[in-house]
């Protein structure tokens, strides 16, 4: 079974490695470059995993993964945060609000290929 | 004298005037103040009190009536000694409610009225015109006496010719030197300086002449004695009631001309100069009165009994063939007429723009009232003014036929404007005194003065019926003009004189015990009444935080121009401890800005713009219970009360300020660090994930292409990033080197405009320039300042939303500093991000990028800075505006 990543990033070169890399590995990802569609978008694909980066413009990812949580349609959906801030309190954050994985950048593909594996049941 | 040497003495007098207010401008304009602001100036200046009538008329007036003259120097020397405490007073109000005018006091005493400052105006008008009208009339006298046919046959032109071209040549000169300045607190000190130049030409002419009759036709002083001992002069009777009267007039006349107002409280620059002013003032009237009487006997004696007393100073040197003392006397009469002319139309200008024209534009266009260019209106009302007063002089000259004597035109302006004795005095010491009082007594006055004094003038039939001087309006006896209830055996002059004074005093008493005075009244009331007490004036008045000051700041520069309103803005927020632009709305600043307003268009208007902006009416109804239920102890304690606790807020609100301003650098500080992890993480991300890629192999070609190139501009952007802020450590630690050099401006913006023309996204941007303003040499690091040039200029082009995007680039070179100011046409940064916005990684969004890391405008500051200049976000200005300035001359630092 193909795994389907909804990717939410605003660098587009970041988007373009992951796609890469998670596309080689057998997932179906599929990119959207802000938050202010995120919400629906994740409704009407209901993914098998979203990644979130939680610097967007518009909309922070932390306030998406807050809706998504509240809605019980996407409540139970497994959901990765990506950041480069890198600080223990933004990790803490994304677990208070729900975050199934917490992954910093610069992050090595094997980390992320691994992270992706294990949330997808693959 | 030949009519054309004449003219030409006379022209060359005026350009001299004209030279000396010239210079005297150009020497305060540069600071240099010095003895234009002494005592010595300030009394000489008082000295327009003497007019044309004081120089001609008070020799005719000795001719005819003796010593009676003398009550017309007695009355301004009694209050100059005995009442220079009220003086002292009015100036001191003037000077800190920064009154412009004797209707603007008066105004601004009863509640900031316009209807008073209206019925002020009125009067000062209508009783300065016979006194405009007397100075026309004696320099047209004068020159008809003087001027004789030219041997040609040219004849001088008639005196109706004379008399337009004396009264338009005084408007020129008046309009072009009266009104260049807008602030009337800003004082005229070109004027002021020509008219003491004037006071000494004819104190000199005066004594001239005297000196000669008594020591060149007199044997001397012995002689003189005896032959006005022998004179007609020496057998007039004194009659009190007209001394006591005169005296009055005089005395109050000193306080309430307009001019004398204007030259006392406007022009005042220095409290102390009046304590000179006390004793110098009067030693003065007693100069000008010195010989009065002895050329009154000399002429009454040598001349033919058809000449005309009034002119006396003049016929007798004629007479006795001393062509260069007439001419001397001739231009000392000249000083007297032009001088007053000039300071009374001034004057009034200043009331009739401030009281009616004003009011009435603001009335006319309420919803747009702080739009549009309120100074160019201003000034061009107050020209227009001063065309209208000499005008109506010009008009009352011709209807009054040019023929009564001089002493007696002077009388009437007296009375008349002795009728805002009994509201200015009372203003100032009676707290009870109220705006209903003031217009009630003030208008009975008025009425009395005209019905009595003033229309009668123009003669019986003229104006009022002949048939009414005798059988009183509709028959009414007791209402005869002259022999008001009856009384008919006084003199026209003290008649009119005590029944307006009675009448307008029993209105103005009867009007303000029956009635309550508003709460801003009652403000005005004590502020006046207790200047002495309190040093700053009223605090209360405006609440805090009601207006906006991006408002206010638009306001004032449509009153007080751009850049006058941009310094007092910006020492108001530096005062606050505040940078940039904006003072917090505080009821200082408010009252502050109030009274700089009112120094341009008066207290009424000030306070009518003010209160528009700050959402109000007039006033609260809080504060009209507060005022209604205290007693005056009640009052004062609190008063006392509040200026304690204020103290205490003010202490309070200067801490919690610092303190959030720690907090604030503190917070930056971690955001900072945080910005710069993310920053530097992001293209490290991409470099490290595509480098693993890239060696984990297969992939084909173009692949490698593609992937092997977003690792390289990854690359560059890391390096782009560190050299930033690199560039930003060394700036904000002062150890960068500067790359002196002279350099013109003009290219420094092309270079500017060039290289920020590939800033995404690309778009048509108009750029409008001033490049022959721009066309400077400034000495300075060239690309240094390139540098904040394309930072702004492409912030410009990312940021502006409009569809039509414009940028403006204007430059102005000011001291030794030259500003470029960058202006587009978007919607502007809110104000609550106009401090941040210098700050680093301060992108406006939050969470959001535009490209750059948000390191420009901190860089930018950094290196003005060093420059020596500043950059700063200018409010206000429609777009997003932003002004560089810098030395035109940077000079290495030599530590």
């Amino acid at each position: 079974m193909t795994a389907r990543v909804l990717l939410i990033e605003d660098e587009p070169n970041i988007t373009e490695a992951i796609r890469f890399i998670l596309s080689r590995d057998g997932c179906d990802v599929t990119a959207l470059a802000d938050g202010a569609g995120a919400v629906a978008a994740v409704r009407a694909e209901m993914p098998d995993l979203v990644i979130l980066d939680l610097m967007l413009p518009g909309v922070s990812g932390l306030e998406i993964l807050a809706q998504l949580r509240a809605d019980p349609v996407t409540q139970g959906l497994p959901v990765m945060m990506l950041t480069a801030k890198g600080q223990g309190r933004d990790r803490e954050a994304a677990e208070r609000a729900g975050a199934n994985h917490f992954m910093t950048k610069p992050f090595s593909n094997d980390e992320m290929r691994a992270a992706v594996r294990a949330l997808t049941g693959g | 004298m030949p009519f054309n040497i004449l003219v030409l003495s006379c022209l060359a007098y005026v350009i001299f005037l004209f030279g000396v207010a010239w210079a005297a401008e150009r020497r305060a304009d540069r600071g240099r103040l010095g003895w234009l602001q002494s005592p010595l100036i300030y009394t000489l200046s008082l000295s327009i009190y003497c007019t044309a009538w004081t120089f001609y008329g008070a020799v005719g007036y000795a001719a005819r009536s003796g010593l009676e003259f003398l009550t017309i120097y007695l009355g301004p020397t009694i209050v100059f000694i005995g009442w220079w405490w009220v003086l002292r007073k009015l100036v001191r109000i003037g000077r800190q409610q920064r009154v412009t005018s004797i209707a603007d006091l008066i105004s601004s005493r009863f509640g900031k009225s316009n209807l008073l400052g209206v019925i002020v105006t009125v009067i000062a008008v209508v009783a300065a015109t016979p006194y405009i009208a007397l100075q026309l009339q004696s320099v047209t006298l004068s020159f008809s006496v003087f001027a004789s046919p030219t041997d040609d046959g040219f004849a001088p032109p008639g005196t109706e010719a004379t008399a337009v071209w004396v009264a338009g040549g005084l408007a020129l000169f008046t309009i072009l030197f009266g009104t260049r300045n807008l602030d009337a607190k800003e004082q005229h000190h070109g004027i002021v300086t020509a008219i003491a130049v004037e006071a000494v030409v004819k104190l000199i002419a005066l004594i001239a002449v005297g000196v000669f009759v008594v020591w060149g036709m007199a044997d001397g002083p012995a002689d003189m004695i005896a032959r006005i001992s022998a004179s007609d002069v020496a057998d007039w009777k004194l009659q009190p009631g007209r001394w006591t009267g005169l005296l009055f007039a005089a005395g109050a006349a000193v306080i309430c001309l307009p001019r004398m107002f204007q030259v006392m409280v406007v022009e005042n620059a220095d409290e102390r100069h009046l304590a000179t002013a006390s004793w110098a003032f009067p030693l003065y009237l007693f100069a000008m009165s010195l010989f009065i009487v002895p050329i009154a006997v000399m002429g009454l004696e040598r001349l033919p009994a058809t000449a005309n007393p009034d002119m006396f100073v003049l016929t007798l040197p004629l007479a006795e063939g001393q062509g260069a003392l007439a001419m001397l006397a001739f231009l000392g009469g000249f000083s007297s007429a032009t001088s007053m002319v000039i300071v009374e139309s001034i004057a009034l200008a200043t009331m009739v723009s401030n009281h009616v024209v004003m009011p009435v534009w603001l009335r006319l266009r309420p919803a747009k009232a702080v739009s549009g260019d309120v100074r160019r209106l201003v000034l061009l009302s107050r020209r227009m003014s001063i065309g209208v007063v000499l005008g109506l002089g010009y008009a009352y000259y011709r209807m009054s036929g040019g023929s009564t004597a001089l002493a007696a035109i002077g009388l009437i302006a007296f009375v008349g404007v002795a009728q805002f004795l009994p509201a200015m005095i009372f203003g100032i010491f009676w707290r009870g005194a109220t705006r209903i009082g003031a217009a009630l007594g003030m208008t009975v006055g008025f009425v009395v003065w005209a019905y009595t004094l003033f229309l009668p003038s123009f003669g019986p039939g003229a104006v009022i019926p002949a048939l009414v001087f005798v059988q009183g309006p509709f028959g009414i006896d007791w209402l005869r003009p002259q022999a008001l209830f009856g009384v008919a055996t006084m003199d026209p002059l003290l008649h009119a004189l005590f029944w307006s004074m009675v009448l307008n005093t029993a209105a103005f008493l009867t009007g303000s015990l029956f009635t309550f005075p508003g709460p801003v009244e009652r403000m005005q009331g004590a502020a006046f009444v207790r200047v002495f007490d309190t040093p700053s004036g009223s605090p209360r008045g405006w609440e805090r935080g009601l207006a906006d000051p991006e408002d206010l700041l638009v306001m004032s520069q449509r009153i007080m121009g751009d850049d006058d309103a941009l310094v007092f803005f910006e020492a108001e927020a530096k005062g606050q401890g505040k940078a940039g632009y904006l003072p917090d709305p505080t009821p200082e600043f408010m009252a502050r800005l109030e009274r700089r307003l009112a120094g341009s268009v008066g207290a009424a208007t000030a306070h009518a713009m003010m209160s528009q902006l700050a959402g109000r009416a007039t006033v609260t109804v809080e504060d009209l219970m507060a005022v209604a239920s205290e007693s005056a102890q009640i009052m004062e304690y609190s008063a006392r009360l509040e200026s304690q606790q204020e103290e205490v807020t003010r202490t309070a609100r200067a801490l919690r300020e610092a303190n959030e301003k720690l907090m604030q650098l503190s917070i930056q500080k971690d955001a900072f660090l945080s910005q710069i992890s993310h920053e530097l993480r992001t293209p490290m991300t991409s470099i490290r994930a595509f480098s693993e890629i890239l060696t984990e192999g297969d992939l084909p070609p173009e692949m490698v292409t593609n992937y092997g190139r977003i690792i390289h501009d990854e690359a560059k952007r890391l390096t782009r990033l560190l050299d930033d802020l690199l560039d930003l450590s060394v700036l904000e630690n002062g150890t960068v080197q500067l790359n002196l050099g002279l350099a013109n401006l003009s290219q420094m913006i092309d270079r500017a405009l060039a290289s920020a023309s590939h800033t995404k996204p690309e778009r048509s941007f108009v750029i409008h320039r001033d490049l022959p303003m721009e066309n400077i040499f400034i000495r300075t690091d060239a690309d240094r300042l390139v540098q904040v040039f394309i930072n702004l200029i492409s912030n410009a082009r990312k940021y502006c939303d409009s569809d039509m995007p414009e940028l403006r680039i204007s430059v102005r070179q000011r001291g030794g500093r030259v500003t470029v100011d960058f202006a587009d046409n978007g919607s502007g940064i809110p104000k609550a991000s106009q401090a941040l916005i210098f700050e680093k990684f301060a992108r406006l969004t939050d969470q959001t990028r535009a490209g750059g890391a948000g390191l420009g405008l901190a860089i930018c500051r950094e290196v003005m800075a060093n420059l020596g200049g500043t950059i700063t976000y200018l409010p206000g200005q429609g777009g997003a505006a932003f002004r560089v300035a810098v030395p035109l001359r940077l000079e290495r630092k030599t530590d």
